[in-house]
């Protein structure tokens, strides 16, 4: 329910509503576009960013916050651990399960590798789990991957590894049918023909969804997969450190029970690095849409190990985050609500800008006016804009809001705010990394059988991602991380395993003059109050 | 001072502010979360919790994450509910309702008791869709259950032993694959791309200069 002091702002929106469902707002030219960048995206305020003086990328600028994480102690830097005789001996060893981390597991079996997944929290409770608004896939007649491809490489500000996002565009209709095939339920029109939508920066509407559950749908169903055939999953276990050979080979990892914390030790052939983004890191203070365990842990892991970071310095904050009611600040507003027709109103009623263009821009543009223009919505916890979703029902006619995002209808209905009738209240989110591990085609990061695959990968969308395309890249590169984890281990000659590298690392630290009282990887945010203890 | 609330966390009183969800409410109290915390969101069914309001009876079940304290909240979280999930291959299983009484037997010894659905933290018609299930109507059964967050709730509630989400989760597989239309577009575009249709175009963009690449962006046509 919306307060009293709301309810001058609401009677303006209600009266423009007609009006501007019609408005159709100009789209920003190339330069407008670069100068609202410069001046209001977050990933443009230097001083919230530091030089990281150790590792492969020595001189790069990184997140203030993530330069902490990297330059920060190993969690077993005092603690002896006996390497040799490992309570895991298997090929393929796989960190994370959420969407890239479970493709890759089932290809990986497949491929008739024994293997294990580790994971911080269950299997599932990840990104990949909360993604509502769909999956992108140039298979529709009027579409092609090659339109897909321009559509991400203009959309990532032409920064995108050409020879991934190819590979990412190409694959993408196989991904879908591969999904479908294990049961995933994917909307459809009755004669079979895939309902699809826009995204903000798509030039065809190549956007598949499963309602707005897209994520649940598709990791619950990987789930699934993943124990019907068996694979060993093992949960609320981190990985903590990777254990290398003496060649410098990735060769297992050191894990964590995060209950009883009891250390363990993997040894594998190879290694996948599926751990997902960092929104949880809460860079610059903002809140976040994503799960708990996002923390950044497989940058920290691959980078002591010896990868190399590419674009690690920009983030993706997701336009409609929720700004009221409090309880929900942060939580995504799902792009599928623009998709559909909503646009994004300022205090005074006025359209501000065209609700589908790219994320960053779009985000920009809110935290202009909320912040310089001074258009912004006081919600007594910070500023928003409002996003008009009653015009989706005007657009589309009524019963299109519960049938297409009933995911949204009830997370707002829960605070007693009917979004068929009232617009809500957004302001932009930590979302998405959009850089992180640099890896070749076939899915190997700088450290020999150390693969990575999902959201802790960096250059296949560029310096920004669209909708739709990481859920595709988390199946994409998952499966290719999963099948030539799988292949290349069958020529592995196991090694002797060592945590060498961690100690060279707290040496360079040292030697840089490093001083922390931090350890990494941070594996679970703090929220809890501090009072007195112990 | 903000208004606070009076809870108690298994058992244990704490005063904490009214705008907190029963999550945060724990983490305000100190509690630093492994399990029964996973999406913070209301997708991935980690946070399942039972609640009784001081002096009434009914017991009340709900996402930590997405409810808000209330005075008098007597509060147990399920971060763990022992569900039976049986093991199946999807490409050999029979697409009748003989699957059902061959992997969940238990579901048609339901009494019609509704506990499911009334603990339902999501508001699904539980009992439905395990009707639809007895029925051997998989399509219905994956429709009525599709908002399903696997929490587990509804199987502490039930007599007969059922796992609600594993079988509906069986449903929607069986659904999907087996008895939703099939795609055409998507086959063609998948034989195309194996035919190597693409290669040619991607190739040539992968070679282009980035200007030439600035130029085909800015001047895409947007599908209307
Ligand atoms: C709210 C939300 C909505 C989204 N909507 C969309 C969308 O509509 N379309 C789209 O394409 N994308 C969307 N995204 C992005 C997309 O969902 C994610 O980028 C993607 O799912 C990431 O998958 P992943 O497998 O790489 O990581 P995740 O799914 O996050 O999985 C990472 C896993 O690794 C585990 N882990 C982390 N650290 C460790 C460790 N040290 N040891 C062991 N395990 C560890 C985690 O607990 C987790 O299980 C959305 C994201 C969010 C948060
Ligand atoms: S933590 Fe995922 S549903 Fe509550």
């Amino acid at each position: 329910m919306y307060s009293d002091k709301f309810k001058a702002s609401l009677q303006l929106i209600t009266n423009n509503r007609e009006q501007n469902a019609a408005y159709e707002p100009q789209r920003m030219s190339a330069e407008q576009k670069e100068e609202i960048l410069n001046k209001y995206h977050p990933d443009h305020r230097e001083d919230k960013f530091a030089t990281l003086k150790v590792g492969k990328n020595k001189g790069d600028k990184v997140p203030a916050e993530l330069c902490g994480m990297l330059c920060a102690h190993s969690r077993i830097k005092d603690i002896k651990i006996d390497l040799q005789n490992p309570d895991y001996d298997v090929d393929v060893l796989i960190i994370g399960s959420g969407g890239a981390g479970a493709s890759a597991a089932i290809e990986a079996d497949n491929a008739g590798a024994s293997v294990l997944v580790v994971t911080k929290l269950r299997m599932g409770d990840a990104n990949t789990m909360m993604a509502e608004g769909g999956i992108q896939a140039a298979d529709k007649p009027d579409d092609s991957p090659a339109i897909h491809f321009i559509d991400a490489y203009g959309g990532g500000h032409f920064a995108a590894k050409r020879e991934l996002l190819s590979k990412l565009v190409l694959q993408a209709p196989e991904a879908i049918k591969w999904l479908s095939d294990l049961g995933v339920e994917f909307d459809k029109a009755p004669d079979g023909t895939m309902i699809t939508t826009h995204g903000g920066g798509t030039s065809r509407k190549r956007m598949h969804a499963c309602k707005d559950y897209s994520g649940a749908e598709i990791m619950r169903t990987l789930r699934d997969e993943v124990l019907n055939r068996g694979i060993t999953v093992v949960d609320f276990t981190a990985a903590i450190e990777l254990i290398l050979d003496e060649n410098g080979a990735a060769a297992g990892a050191v894990l964590l029970n995060m209950e009883t914390k009891e250390l363990l030790v993997a040894r594998a052939k190879t290694v996948i690095l599926a751990t997902g983004g960092a929104g949880r890191m809460h860079y610059q203070g903002f809140p976040t849409s994503n799960h708990y365990g996002a923390t950044a842990d497989g940058l920290v892991l691959g980078y002591r190990a010896g990868a190399k970071l590419l674009y690690a310095d920009t983030l993706q904050y997701h336009p409609t985050g929720a700004a009221y009611p409090e309880q929900i600040y942060g939580a995504l507003v799902t792009e599928k609500v623009r998709s559909l027709g909503a646009k994004l109103v300022n205090a005074k009623g006025e359209v501000f800008v065209h609700p589908l263009e790219t994320r960053d821009v779009c985000a920009a543009a809110i935290i202009r006016e909320c912040g310089e223009r001074a258009n912004g919505v006081d919600t007594g916890n910070g500023y928003g804009v409002w996003l008009d979703t009653p015009m989706i029902e005007k657009i589309n006619g009524a019963g299109t809001i519960e049938r297409r995002i009933p995911a949204m209808m009830r997370m707002f209905d829960k605070y007693g705010i009917d979004i068929r009738v009232d617009p809500i209240l957004v302001y932009p989110t930590l979302h998405y990394q959009n850089g992180g591990l640099d890896i070749t085609a076939d899915g190997m990061t700088a450290v020999e059988n150390l693969y990575a695959a999902g959201e802790v990968v960096g250059g296949i969308h560029g310096r920004n991602r669209l909708m739709g395309n990481s859920l595709l890249d988390i199946i994409v590169f998952g499966r290719s991380a999963g099948k030539n984890a799988a292949e290349k281990s069958k020529t592995v000659k196991p090694g002797r395993l060592t945590l060498d590298h961690v100690s060279a690392y707290e040496k360079e630290l040292e030697g840089a003059g490093i001083e922390t009282e931090l350890v990494s990887p941070k594996l679970l945010p703090d929220y809890t109050r501090k009072v007195r203890s112990l | 001072m903000e208004n606070t609330v009076i809870i108690f966390l298994f058992g244990k009183k704490y005063e904490v502010p009214e705008n907190l969800t029963i999550m945060t409410a724990m983490e305000y109290a100190g509690y630093q979360l492994v399990r029964g915390c996973g999406c913070r969101n209301g997708f991935c069914g980690a946070c399942a919790t039972v609640y009784r309001i001081k002096g009434e009876r009914e017991l009340h079940a709900a996402l930590a994450c997405q409810t808000k304290v209330e005075d008098g909240m007597y509060i147990a979280t399920l971060p763990f509910f022992p569900l039976v999930k049986q093991v199946y291959d999807i490409e050999k299983i029979p697409v009748n309702e003989q699957v059902m009484m061959q992997l969940y037997p238990e579901i048609y010894a339901c009494v019609g008791c509704s506990a499911c659905t009334k603990a339902c933290t999501q508001g699904l018609n539980v009992m439905q869709y395990i009707a639809y299930a007895q029925r051997g109507d998989f399509e219905a059964c994956a429709n009525e259950s599709f908002d399903c967050v696997m929490c587990g709730v509804c199987s502490s509630r039930c007599p007969a032993g059922i796992s609600h989400p594993q079988v509906a989760m069986l449903a929607r597989r069986i659904n999907g694959k087996y008895i939703a239309p099939g795609c055409g577009h998507l086959n063609d575009r998948v034989n195309e791309i194996k035919d190597g249709a693409f290669d040619g175009l991607l190739a040539d963009l992968m070679q282009k200069p980035v200007s030439e690449l600035k130029e085909l962006y800015n001047s895409r046509v947007i599908e209307k």
